[in-house]
């Protein structure tokens, strides 16, 4: 076990009150840490690396669909970009966005922990990931791959000629640095919670955290046991999705989306706990039904692998399977909705404090709420007959990944920015920004709703020239969504020269990540803090603590 | 360590009659047997090996989620497969 687990056994022990942002300045200090805190600044460079060259593709495709010719690229040369963002995004950005980065920063303050469970598997997990990242970086360089993110056989085992098994085996590499940090989370919110931290005591950030780490460790090795097969049929002829050698191609398809379903939860329910935080903290107020959100994000994650057919409708599965699948797929809307609805009730009567945080999470329910509607229609099987490998699809789910995860990725950042960096940023910008990625985001992919509901099937990049005028709003949009997502990347890192010093608890919040210095100690507390209430325990619902706050 | 021993060449026993049922004209059993033979198996490497016989109610626990999350994803697969002949494909 972890020094972080000999703290909670010398709770009187006084510890260096030294920042973590001062303890070491050498590169050694820095890529041999075993900080939680130096480790999601690590992951917090990289992931902006790969988001940058994802959204590289993504301009690419863009530009390209602004005529109906696909002037700029090759048909070849378009499946590479589309696949290359997939890959890019999903793998490498979207599910190591928010765990690896505000979770890895965040969890070990906010249960009064030292360190996470075993930060040199936290580190060694960082370097899993690079290396992952730098073999897909080789595929790129050496030319890409054509199958898009979902490897779908046969194209993948017997027709594509690009690195598949290069990406594949760099995918199945990065699935351990996932399941590393499920781990990791899992065995620190058991064992290292401060003093008085009992299971009712915990934030929602940590609920939704407990709850994804279920899905990093249960769904990963799937995944990763499906890309072997992949690349054992393809290298040595093994029959196990070719029906030509004995296999079938709908069971990487269920195998697949057994893994790649789930996904999505990894993706959003740590999303979910960053709005939980958000809100609280805006409004002011205790979360409206603390369980249902808390037992939400468990339901998500049970019941979110029990969908995956609804992928699978119009591919030759059983019309019973379907239909039971279907079913399961409107159920898990059961628990995101009252999520949902929770949020709404919070802000009721609350001491409302618009700030950017706020912003980014109000434009999180809107944006969640338009993809989670368009899930349900996609769950009945007669409309996802007609809007299948449409536009509509594609629409939908940047609706949940990206209007949903990145939004709260940036909610999240700004909210704890402060924390991490010990520097204010310009409020005023931040909310421009949120507002600039609110519209640019609506404005990309709502027509893309309208696009898919009128025919236009995904993956082409030619089309008939009537849906040029949506397209070129899309890729309008776009342009203004680069314009949003670019804009905290200047004023945040200006805040790191300029900005003012933050205090402890710039918010008013709750919480104890708040109660240490900003940046927080090496040791992220110089006393072990002892928890004597639960969260969001704020002054608005209990005056009686408005003096101390 | 006699136990592992012990358990090791109960493995490989199993191995061997994993070899032997493949050749064996046991028909339709003939999968059946080889699950069971692997679950056989499972058991031994996740009890002794894996430490699961001296572990808590939490580790345990988690063995069983495991199991459990393995069984929806061959329950709902076999959905598909048991049922795609039910209106004739």
């Amino acid at each position: 076990m972890s020094d972080a687990a000999l703290d909670i056994d010398r709770p009187d022990e006084e510890v260096e009150d030294i920042s973590y942002l001062r303890a070491g300045h050498s590169l050694g200090s820095w890529f041999l840490t075993t900080d939680h805190k130096r480790i999601a600044i690590l992951y917090l460079v990289s992931i902006t690396f790969f988001f940058l060259i994802g959204g590289v593709a993504a301009a690419l495709i863009r530009l390209d669909l602004l005529t109906p010719a696909g002037d700029l690229m090759t048909n070849e040369g378009y499946n590479r970009a589309f696949s290359l963002h997939g890959i890019i995004m999903v793998w490498f950005f979207l599910i190591p966005s928010i765990p690896n980065t505000i979770g890895n920063f965040i969890i070990p303050l906010m249960i009064g922990a030292r360190d996470l469970a075993f930060p040199r598997l936290n580190l060694l997990s960082w370097y899993i990931y690079i290396v992952a990242g730098f073999i897909t970086l080789a595929v790129v360089l050496g030319g890409g791959v054509d199958t898009g993110w979902t490897f779908y056989t046969p194209l993948s085992t017997m027709y594509a000629n690009g690195m598949v098994v290069a990406t594949v085996v760099a995918v199945f590499i990065s699935g351990f640095s996932t399941i590393l940090t499920g781990i990791n989370f899992i065995v620190t919110i058991h064992k290292l919670r401060a003093p008085g931290m009992t299971w009712s005591r915990l934030p929602l950030f940590i609920w939704s955290h407990y709850a994804v780490s279920i899905i990093f460790v249960l769904a990963t090795p799937v995944l990763a046991i499906t890309l072997i097969l992949v690349a054992a049929e393809r290298l040595f002829g093994i029959g196990v999705f070719d029906p030509a050698l004995g296999g079938d191609p709908l069971l990487f398809q269920h195998l697949f989306w057994f893994y790649s379903h789930p996904a999505v939860y990894i993706m959003v329910l740590p999303a979910m706990g960053v709005i939980s935080e958000l809100i609280t903290s805006a409004a002011h107020k205790r979360i409206f039904g603390y369980w249902f959100v808390a037992i939400a994000s468990i339901a998500i994650a049970v019941i979110g692998f029990l969908v995956w057919g609804h992928h699978m409708f119009v591919s030759g599965q059983s019309i019973y399977a379907s239909a039971f699948f279907s079913f399961l797929s409107i159920a898990v809307a059961v628990p995101s909705a009252i999520k949902v609805y929770n949020w709404t009730a919070t802000l009721y009567k609350g001491d409302i404090m618009i700030d950017a945080p706020l912003l980014f999470a109000m434009g999180f329910i809107g944006l969640f709420v338009a993809g989670g509607l368009t899930g349900l229609m996609l769950a009945m099987l007669a409309i996802d007959v007609h809007v299948h490998d449409t536009y509509f699809v594609v629409a939908h789910f940047h609706y949940i990944m990206v209007g949903g995860t990145v939004t709260a990725f940036f909610g999240a950042l700004h909210y704890w920015w402060p924390k991490i960096t010990g520097r204010l940023y310009n409020e005023t910008l931040a909310r421009i920004a949120a507002v600039v990625i609110l519209v640019g985001f609506n404005l990309t992919f709502f027509p893309q709703f309208m696009l898919g509901y009128e025919g236009m099937p995904r993956r082409y990049h030619v089309y008939p020239p009537e849906f040029q005028l949506l397209q070129v709003f899309s890729s309008a949009g776009a342009a203004l969504l680069a314009v949003g997502y670019a804009m905290p990347t200047f004023y945040l890192l200006w805040s790191l020269r300029r900005g003012p010093r933050a205090p402890a608890n710039p918010w008013g919040a709750t919480g104890l990540e708040w109660t240490t210095s900003s940046p927080p100690p090496k040791h992220n507390f110089t006393q072990q803090p002892v928890v004597v209430r639960g969260p969001y325990y704020y002054p608005l619902e209990h005056p009686a603590s408005r003096a101390n706050a | 360590m006699i136990r592992l021993v012990l358990v090791s060449a109960a493995l490989m026993l199993l191995l061997a009659v994993t070899v032997v049922a493949a050749h064996l004209p046991l028909g339709p059993a003939k999968p059946w047997i080889a699950y069971g033979i692997a679950f056989a198996k499972a058991t031994l490497i996740l009890w002794f090996f894996m430490e699961m016989r001296s572990e808590g109610a939490t580790a345990r626990l988690a063995m069983v989620a495991a199991g459990v999350w393995l069984l929806m994803m061959l329950t709902l697969t076999a959905a598909d497969y048991l049922t795609r002949s039910w209106i004739g494909g």
